[in-house]
């Protein structure tokens, strides 16, 4: 943005904002969004300019009444090589841009908070870290980086706020993720953009940016107890999985204290970071995810935790350190994974079998 | 405004006495032919019947989005609406239009021919099309389906209790249609040009359709087990998109789009065939840069197999396989523009007279333009996260497709009507629905880049009001746009009765189908030509019609 | 790749040229239709390829996986069955060659033999994997509410067959899904093959392919080789799966 003055360019903004041609800019990757586009439609303009220019110049210039005889011309290598090269480096100018980008978009910064989103048939359920839930919303602060970790319970949905450009495919069976920092306080559009039966437009709702002492009083008032990891620490211990995973040297699983984010060895041989998707894929698929040194001995809890649930837990390992509070429910709660059955149906994000 | 057209005297002339038209009677001898000319009118008559009941789910999606709130119908059946215009319009309309009605009836004939190669499998294609059309009816007639016309998993196979299963035979037959299609040109073009027709002096149509038909057999057969798969996890239960049984959905998304991608390119390069001819014709001058636009063809259908999961951009795959599908799409974007600049060359020092079809085609040039730009704008990865499943997608493929392919095939029918049949269509009435048509659609779908840019999704049935301005315009545009359509419809339809004799070759066109008689024989040809001159060779023309006395009946 | 045809006078064109009676009139020479068909018949058999080529593309990303779950589906298939199969659907692509050679021959009953023989392998394959089939409703392997992953957490047979943990067992869906797809379209295929061999014999025994007018016995032995060859795939990929573990 610095081909054309930051003064011109506020007043472009303002004016295609104003006369609802650009959606308002609410983040901090709006404006490259919307440099993108200008740039976009700017080469645009001027590829249609020139070609509708030919055509009726030629058309005028080159009418039957003006010309009777046409001149036979086979072509020119020349001519060839100019019209295929200048849309090639312009479209490889645009391709670079649009990769940065999209890098950008899809690469959140470590410092981001997370909020994890579930999406059903037909409604969002987002929730913050510290236990708060919304339904087809969010309430965020300005000038944090947030990171959202999505999740489907049925089909494919697609979360969009176009305020921030930003927008994101929610598919069963794993996380996507993508991040954004909101720069304006306001309310602004929430769309499912993926056809996704029939309520589908329906699945829409309001993202509300608040100024961060307005978020705070809103985090304040809205608290419903138990945060996400609270609640998970609950669900690992009905389970029963402090049975295995409680860090004493003779245990059947590995310690969970630090694992988030972490270098793992596998029994197949492969070398994993343990992020959200692990986290989750091993609670489901426990086989084919086996640390190294561990024998494959993990039940699965497919059909025993709903998405909710296993977010719960992720959220819990994410924030462990230390195997204390594990150690100590070992002794309270004498949980062996065979009778985890009757007492976790009561967890919330447990499923009843 | 002068014209080129050049008539028999209407006093005297009259339709030659033997066409392939009056060689046989009755219905059995329609329904049982071999003859590609007439298959052609077979199918000319059966996707304009399927166009307007596609038309016609398209009405009444835009009276639907005249208002924010879902008022005009329930949501289950505007979501039916959308995606019965989507199949009907994709694979009963614009994937066998210019091939299965243009290029049946011309191809054999500018190669040379006598026929296709093969023409009791195009009588088959035909029947097969017709079963497919029967199908999707019978999908529409017991309830309808609303997966969309791309059939996401795992809604459509879990989560839907309409008739799936229905609609995705009917199209799985329809690509076994086109397949055949393909398999004719291809082995036709190969096989059975006269002596003389090389490669290089093919008109440039065959080019296309060679390129298309490429895309036709070796693309299609995907869509038909991607539907196969559906259709047995939804009867049967085998799962291999089911994430409960260890399935991935992602992977109908790549085989769907493995054929929906050059599926695209199906559509458009037999439209581009036709823009090659007519600009040439109206301008009466060979094409400019002949070996470009027919290796740009090539290029076109060889790339196209290589962009597919710039549809899934959002959808998780990962960052690397999006950056090479981005960069593949901007080079397979580069043909398509070449093409272009090798059209407009054309009218340089040219002789350009305006009638109908050179209208149409001038209207593709600036529509594709814009729709062919748009998509560079979907291909930039970071870009495509804001207007990707908005209204900015539908406008793009409606302006491609539409205002690119429709209006090719209309200027494709307009050019060869009076081969076919033998009369001239009204002009003043074509030029008005020309006009009428390209004004209608830029009302109709400029606006949705707008609202696309806005945040609009697509297939919305509701949506926030301050979008209504922008939907009221697009509605509007709409109801122009179908009167641009209906027009050429009625007076078409006129001139099979009333129109003017048109005689052997009243545009002076170069091309084999102008050296016989309009409507051909069945034979096509009396003598097997014998070819020694080049495409669009305006001088040869000029000689020989010096030399030429013209008969007429 | 010219066809080399002279011009022909119109009108009273029948009797004044000899051509074969199977000579279709858009082609100028039986060379130029022998040529077209033959092409028909090879573009046709890749789109066929690229129809598998989609069952292809998905048995390759589960297997790689899901490959404990793929070893233990494959170790409930009978080697003994499918190799069967292979040497029938073998001997029915010799039977369906030596079948080409009798009609350029212009072996009438030599030709109708082979066919026929073609026909009996094709049905015996069939009938194999009817019982094949069978055999899987019986184990509960077929996917659906009635599957049944049981015998995969608790094998009968631990040594052979190790057992998989019940997230790995519920793969072997998968598995079976891809065999009966697989497996399935290229039983529909030899289903149409049979049919058509059915039309051919009667032609046959009629003397059509006699007379020097081989091709459709040619190119429907094409089709029926590639069939085969699909077996020839699909046997190793779904039969032969680690069943020799540790060598």
């Amino acid at each position: 943005m610095h081909i054309i003055s930051p003064v011109l360019w506020e007043f472009l903004i303002r004016w295609l904002t104003n006369f609802a041609l650009f959606p308002p800019e609410a983040s901090t990757v709006a404006p490259q969004t919307d440099a993108l586009y200008l740039f976009l439609v700017f080469i645009s303009v001027i590829g249609c300019g020139i070609v509708t220019l030919l055509v009726v110049g030629f058309s005028i210039m080159f009418r039957h009444d003006r010309n009777p005889e046409a001149t036979q011309i086979e072509g020119s290598t020349l001519l060839e090589a100019t019209w295929t090269l200048i849309p090639l480096v312009l479209f490889m100018v645009v391709f670079v841009w649009g990769a940065v980008l999209y890098f950008r978009i899809y690469n959140p910064p470590k410092n981001a908070m997370n909020i994890y989103v579930v999406g059903k048939q037909w409604m969002w359920k987002a929730e913050h870290p510290g236990g708060q839930h919304e339904i087809n919303g969010l309430h965020i602060p300005t000038g944090r980086p947030i990171q959202l970790t999505m999740i489907s319970q049925d089909v494919f949905h697609s979360f969009s706020i176009p305020a921030f450009r930003v927008k994101r495919e929610v598919i069963p069976g794993r996380y996507t993720t993508v991040w954004f920092e909101a720069t304006q306080p306001g309310t602004y559009h929430l769309f499912c953009t993926q056809y996704c039966g029939t309520k589908h437009s329906a699945m829409i709702g309001d993202i509300v940016v608040l100024k961060p002492e307005a978020y705070e009083a809103w985090i304040e008032s809205s608290t419903s107890g138990t945060s996400l990891a609270q609640n998970g620490e609950r669900i690992f211990a009905a389970l029963g999985c402090n049975a295995c995973h409680n860090g004493n040297p003779d245990s059947r699983g590995p310690s969970l204290a630090n694992v988030y984010g972490s270098k793992l060895q596998l029994t197949n041989g492969s070398l994993i970071t343990a992020d959200d998707a692990f986290l989750r894929d091993t609670i489901l698929n426990p086989s084919m995810h086996v640390t190294q040194g561990f024998a494959p001995i993990m039940p699965t809890y497919q059909g025993q935790v709903s998405e909710e649930g296993l977010i719960d837990l992720v959220e819990y390992i994410k924030g462990l350190h230390s195997n204390d509070r594990i150690q100590q429910t070992l002794n309270t709660t004498q949980v062996s994974p065979a009778q985890s059955g009757t007492t976790a149906s009561k967890v919330p994000g447990t499923v009843n079998q | 405004m002068s014209t080129i057209v050049r008539l028999p005297d209407q006093k005297v002339a009259t339709l030659p006495k033997r066409t392939f038209l009056n060689s046989e009677y009755g219905l059995k001898s329609w329904l049982l032919t071999g003859d590609h000319k007439r298959i052609a009118i077979l199918y000319l008559i059966s996707i304009t019947f399927f166009f307007f009941i596609g038309g016609a789910f398209a009405a009444l999606i835009r009276l639907e989005l005249l208002t924010p709130q879902p008022d005009l119908m329930a949501s289950d059946t505007y979501n039916k609406m959308f995606t019965m215009h989507g199949i009907i319009m994709v694979f009963l309309f614009l994937v066998p239009s210019v091939p299965a009605t243009i290029g049946n009836f011309v191809i054999p004939i500018m190669v040379g021919a006598r026929d296709l190669a093969f023409p009791k499998i195009n009588l088959l294609s035909w029947y097969l099309y017709i079963f497919a059309g029967c199908f999707t009816l019978s999908a529409l007639v017991l309830g309808g389906v609303d997966s969309g016309w791309t059939f996401t998993t795992p809604l459509s196979t879990h989560y839907l209790n309409t008739h799936v299963v229905t609609a995705g035979l009917g199209v799985f037959i329809a690509g076994f249609s086109s397949i055949f299609t393909g398999l004719n040109f291809i082995v036709t073009i190969h096989r059975m040009r006269a002596p003389g027709m090389t490669w290089f002096r093919l008109p440039l149509f065959c080019w296309s359709h060679y390129a298309a038909s490429i895309l036709m057999v070796l693309g299609t057969p995907v869509l038909a087990i991607s539907l196969v798969l559906v259709i047995l996890e939804r009867t049967i239960g085998i799962g291999v998109f089911d994430p409960a049984k260890g399935g991935d959905p992602i992977l109908f998304q790549h085989l769907f789009w493995f054929y929906s991608h050059p599926a695209v390119y199906i559509m458009i390069l037999p439209g581009m065939g036709v823009i090659s001819e007519v600009i040439s014709t109206f301008s009466r001058k060979r094409v400019f840069g002949y070996t470009a636009v027919a290796f740009s063809s090539v290029a076109i259908a060889l790339f196209g197999f290589f962009v597919w999961a710039h549809h899934m951009l959002i959808m998780g795959i990962s960052n690397y396989s999006a950056l090479v599908f981005s960069l593949l799409t901007m080079l397979v974007a580069v043909p398509s523009a070449i093409k272009i600049f090798n059209w407009a060359a054309t009218l340089y020092k040219g002789s350009i007279t305006f009638e109908t079809p050179m209208l149409y085609a001038f209207g593709f040039m600036g529509l594709f333009t814009i729709g062919g730009m748009t998509g560079v704008f979907l291909g930039s990865l970071g870009m495509d996260i804001q207007l990707t499943e908005t209204y900015f997608i539908v406008a793009h493929f409606h302006f491609v497709m539409v205002g690119g392919m429709l209006m090719a095939f209309l200027a494709g029918v307009h050019f060869w009507w009076p081969k076919m049949t033998g009369r001239m269509y009204p002009e003043g009435l074509s030029k008005l629905a020309a006009l009428v048509t390209f004004i209608g659609f830029i009302l109709t779908f400029f606006p949705q880049f707008i609202v696309g840019y806005l945040g609009m999704p697509r297939r919305y049935h509701a949506y926030p009001p301050e979008f209504q301005v922008l939907n009221v315009l697009s509605t509007a545009g709409a109801t122009v746009l179908g009167i641009g359509y209906l027009l050429p419809m009625l007076y078409l339809t006129w001139s099979l009765k009333y129109g003017a004799i048109a005689g052997e070759n009243p545009w002076q066109a170069t091309g084999l189908e102008w050296q016989i008689q309009s409507p051909p024989l069945t034979e096509n040809f009396t003598v097997t030509p014998i070819v020694d001159y080049e495409a669009y060779d305006y001088e040869w023309l000029a000689n020989k019609t010096k030399h030429e006395v013209t008969t007429v009946g | 790749m010219d066809s080399h045809a002279t011009a022909i006078e119109p009108a009273d064109v029948h009797e004044s040229h000899e051509h074969p009676a199977y000579l279709r009139h858009h082609f100028e020479t039986p060379e130029q239709q022998k040529e077209a068909s033959a092409f028909g018949m090879w573009l046709f058999l890749l789109t066929e390829i690229m129809f598998f080529g989609g069952l292809f593309a998905a048995y390759l990303i589960y297997r790689n996986w899901y490959y404990p779950a793929f070893v233990a589906g494959s170790n409930t298939l009978k080697i003994s069955l499918g190799t069967v199969n292979t040497g029938v659907l073998i001997g029915s692509s010799f039977t369906m060659a030596m079948g080409v050679w009798c009609a350029e021959m212009r072996k009438k009953s030599g030709l109708v033999l082979c066919l026929l023989l073609t026909m009996a392998l094709g049905l015996v394959f069939l009938g194999v994997k009817y019982f094949e089939y069978k055999e899987k409703f019986e184990l509960h392997h077929v996917p659906g509410a009635d599957f049944s992953i049981e015998k995969f957490i608790h094998p009968d047979d631990p040594a052979k067959n190790p057992p998989l943990g019940p997230d790995m067992a519920a793969k072997t869906q998968v598995y079976f899904s891809l065999y009966f797809a697989m497996t399935g379209m290229h039983a529909l295929h030899m289903i149409i093959g049979i049919s058509i061999l059915v039309f051919l014999v009667v032609r046959a025994r009629q003397g059509a392919y006699i007379n020097g007018y081989v091709q459709p016995i040619e190119y429907f032995g094409l089709y029926w080789h590639f069939v085969d060859i699909v077996w020839i795939f699909l046997f190793p990929l779904l039969y032969l799966i680690n069943r020799h573990p540790g060598r």
